[in-house]
């Protein structure tokens, strides 16, 4: 053997070695949802491509939210990525929290991400968190039960067409409900829809000074149109559905209209699980004349933890997840219509996904959605169906049980609009806000 | 005198009881249903009860994205670790109250059972912390520490009702045999006790297989239980109610196949001393 070959099998062993002793293995902690288990099955091409191995936890949105809350505020290190939302990465990446996603690589394409999206998960202008996909709200409607009723859905509808078109949708004798909304108790459900739809009426949760708002005739408006017509055309029991209850509803052909998030128009317009995969048109959130829509904007995104042992190869691992190539990887084995949508303005220019019905509608809910400004009235806050402070989960998870009891049947208006008033200026204070 | 019972009597007592069983086995069957449901026929309204095309895709694709048995083993070696552990720190306590009680005994058997009433969520801080420092997130040990912690209350108290109903003449008669301590709790006590002792396991057995707070919260990828497995498959946003399903069906199975087997003994040790 020469002195040559014998330095190429040393080169060779040391890089194997060398590669193997910089492969990592991943914890990433992410909520159960269809991409996001999509993802899962693929992880394979991530390990091939750069030798790191990733370990899942995949819990329910809810109990990951709490699990990740204690592992950060508490630098448990038990997670190398995690998957959370636009209300906690504002927040978390003021705290120091997240290792900020500023030094991606050239071939990523960070100006590619969609710019409303940048925005709501950027503190300061620093991108803490790669959306890996993104959603806006808009409204999912019958065509044929439109059609019925002598009616055409107008791409920007206003509140009181779609008051009107609900009553003349709704079919008691067969079950069809005109409208189905979300009125379950928890700020991610009904109250998230609540506060979408409350900023369209001009209202808003507090004024510049942090006082909270809900003694305003915008915030009784908000709720007597949203009590009246679902009282009119809303399926019986709706101050317990939540985006579940709903899509279940509208899959069984029982809602004429239904307005949730954007994601849902891939799962009514499957044919394996839906009954009218083939009659459903959309439409942009409705407003009320007022120039701010009823759209909500929300992102699943991938960040990390400062203080992980691995920042390296879970930086990899986002810039894999969130790339173009990867929903070049999906459409390829899955097609266009199951490709991680919101995240990438790219994606809205590719000729295939223009061909997915309702992918248009999904980009211009989304590209309407403005965080930084969503109220008619200026308020202090950035969030359209949240204020990102830490103090709002708790402060609308009680707002919206007071609405929820509303909606049951169980106080007025009135005393409910009161209790919210008094509970939150009381939450702000003991908070310092006030 | 044994009272008759007539006919009638008797009829409308175990009608009672099967609605009433029924009644609480209804949720258990319905999930095994819908586990052999698609995804559709699972929010079917009307609902379908059991005229549909029964499939085993969903236990195909739970088999298929998670690992089962990783989760099932830690289940069994966190409930059993703990359990174990439990009842070799319950027994001599519970002997010592049982038949050595002091002034303060009762006190403290309260005290042991009002920690019960503490809401989990409020020390959940600071032993997230402990386990940080002790280098104990997401391992199997500490799980079974911290589950025998909690479950240590019902321990003691459960082993004390038993053992108050052993006549102490009994353990005096073999301490003036010359029995030990040791002895005399291991070869005295313990046997008379087995009823007891064995309800006491499966009880705690079934408490901390079903355990869904810590087992969440200190858990990451290793020493997730079969509770962190039905979580991975539930949703907020997506209707997966099949494949949660059959992934409860996956998770209950084996502790329900052990309630099932030992039904007789469980009811046997609950209701010991019940009855004079």
């Amino acid at each position: 053997m020469t002195f040559k070959s014998v330095l190429g099998v040393a080169t060779a062993l040391t890089l194997v070695a060398g590669s193997a002793a910089l492969a990592e293995t991943i914890t990433i902690a992410t909520v159960n949802n269809g991409d996001m288990i999509r993802m899962q099955g693929y992880t394979d091409d991530f390990t091939a491509k750069t030798g790191h191995t990733v370990e899942w936890v995949t819990l329910e949105e809810n109990v990951l939210r709490q699990r990740v809350t204690t592992d950060i505020s508490t630098k448990g290190g038990a997670f190398d990525i995690m998957t959370i939302g636009m209300y906690e990465t504002p927040i978390w990446g003021s705290n120091g929290w997240l290792v900020a996603l500023d030094d991606l690589s050239a071939d990523y394409d960070a100006g590619d991400i969609l710019p409303a999206m940048a925005g709501g998960l950027s503190h300061d202008g620093t991108l803490y968190a790669a959306p890996f996909y993104g959603e806006s709200s808009m409204v999912m409607y019958r065509t044929d039960l439109m059609e019925k009723a002598g009616l055409e859905m107008p791409a920007a509808p206003s509140w009181s067409f779609i008051a009107k078109a609900a009553r003349e949708m709704t079919d008691r004798d067969n079950g069809i409900n005109g409208i189905c909304l979300r009125g379950k108790a928890g700020w991610g459900e009904g109250g998230a829809f609540i506060t979408a739809m409350s900023n369209s009426f001009g209202a808003r949760w507090f004024d510049e000074d942090w006082n909270a708002q809900f003694d305003t005739r915008e915030w009784s408006d908000t709720l007597n149109f949203f009590v009246n017509m679902m009282s009119d055309s809303g399926p019986a029991g709706y101050a317990t559905n939540g985006f579940n209850e709903n899509l279940s509803l509208f899959q069984q052909g029982k809602c004429g209209m239904w307005i949730d998030a954007t994601v849902a128009a891939s799962f009514v317009t499957n044919p394996n699980d839906s009954t009218v995969a083939d009659k459903v048109g959309f439409a942009l959130a409705p407003d009320n004349g007022m120039g701010v829509r009823s759209n909500w904007l929300w992102a699943w995104a991938l960040a990390i933890p400062a203080g992980t042992q691995k920042e390296a190869a879970a930086k990899q691992f986002i810039e894999w997840a969130t790339s173009k190539d990867y929903i070049e990887l999906v459409a390829a084995n899955e097609g266009w219509a199951n490709v991680p949508p919101g995240a990438r303005t790219s994606l809205y220019e590719n000729a295939n996904y223009k061909d997915v019905p309702f992918a248009q509608m999904t980009l211009d809910s989304i590209l309407s959605a403005d965080p930084t400004n969503s109220t008619v009235d200026p308020s202090p806050y950035v969030g359209i169906q949240f204020a990102a402070i830490p103090e709002f989960a708790g402060i609308a998870t009680e707002v919206s049980q007071e609405f929820s009891a509303v909606y049951a049947g169980q106080q007025s208006v009135e005393d409910a609009l009161a209790k919210a008033q008094a509970l939150t200026n009381d939450a702000m204070e003991a908070a310092g806000y006030r | 005198m044994a009272r008759a019972v007539s006919n009638r009597r008797r009829a409308i007592n175990t009608a009672l009881a099967w609605a009433v069983g029924l009644l609480i086995f209804f949720p258990i069957l319905w999930t095994i249903l819908t586990s052999f449901k698609t995804e559709g026929q699972a929010i079917a309204d009307p609902p379908v009860f059991l005229f549909f095309d029964w499939t085993l895709e969903n236990y195909a694709i739970v088999q298929e994205r998670s690992n089962y048995m990783r989760f099932l083993m830690n289940s069994i070696i966190i409930a059993g670790g703990s359990t174990l552990l439990g009842i070799i720190v319950g027994v001599p306590a519970a002997w010592s109250m049982a038949f050595v009680p002091s002034r303060r005994t009762k006190d403290i058997l309260m005290w042991m059972l009002s920690t019960k009433m503490l809401p989990a969520v409020g020390v959940l801080y600071p032993i997230y912390l402990l386990f940080i420092q002790l280098g104990l997130l997401d391992s199997r040990l500490g799980l079974v520490i911290v589950l025998m912690l909690i479950n240590l209350p019902i321990i003691i108290w459960m082993l004390y009702t038993y053992f108050k109903e052993i006549p102490g003449e009994i353990l005096e008669a073999a301490r003036m045999d010359g029995a030990s301590l040791g002895k005399e709790i291991l070869y005295i006590l313990t046997p008379m006790a087995i009823p007891g002792i064995a309800s006491t396991i499966l009880l705690n057995i079934i408490l901390a297989w079903n355990e869904a707070f810590w087992t969440l919260n200190l858990t990451a990828a290793k020493a997730g239980p079969l509770t962190a497995f039905i979580a991975s498959y539930s949703s907020p946003e997506g209707l997966f109610y099949a494949k949660l399903s059959a992934a409860s069906t996956m998770a209950i199975a084996p502790i329900l196949i052990l309630g099932w087997f030992s039904q007789k003994q469980l009811v046997r040790g609950l209701t010991f001393g019940a009855v004079k």
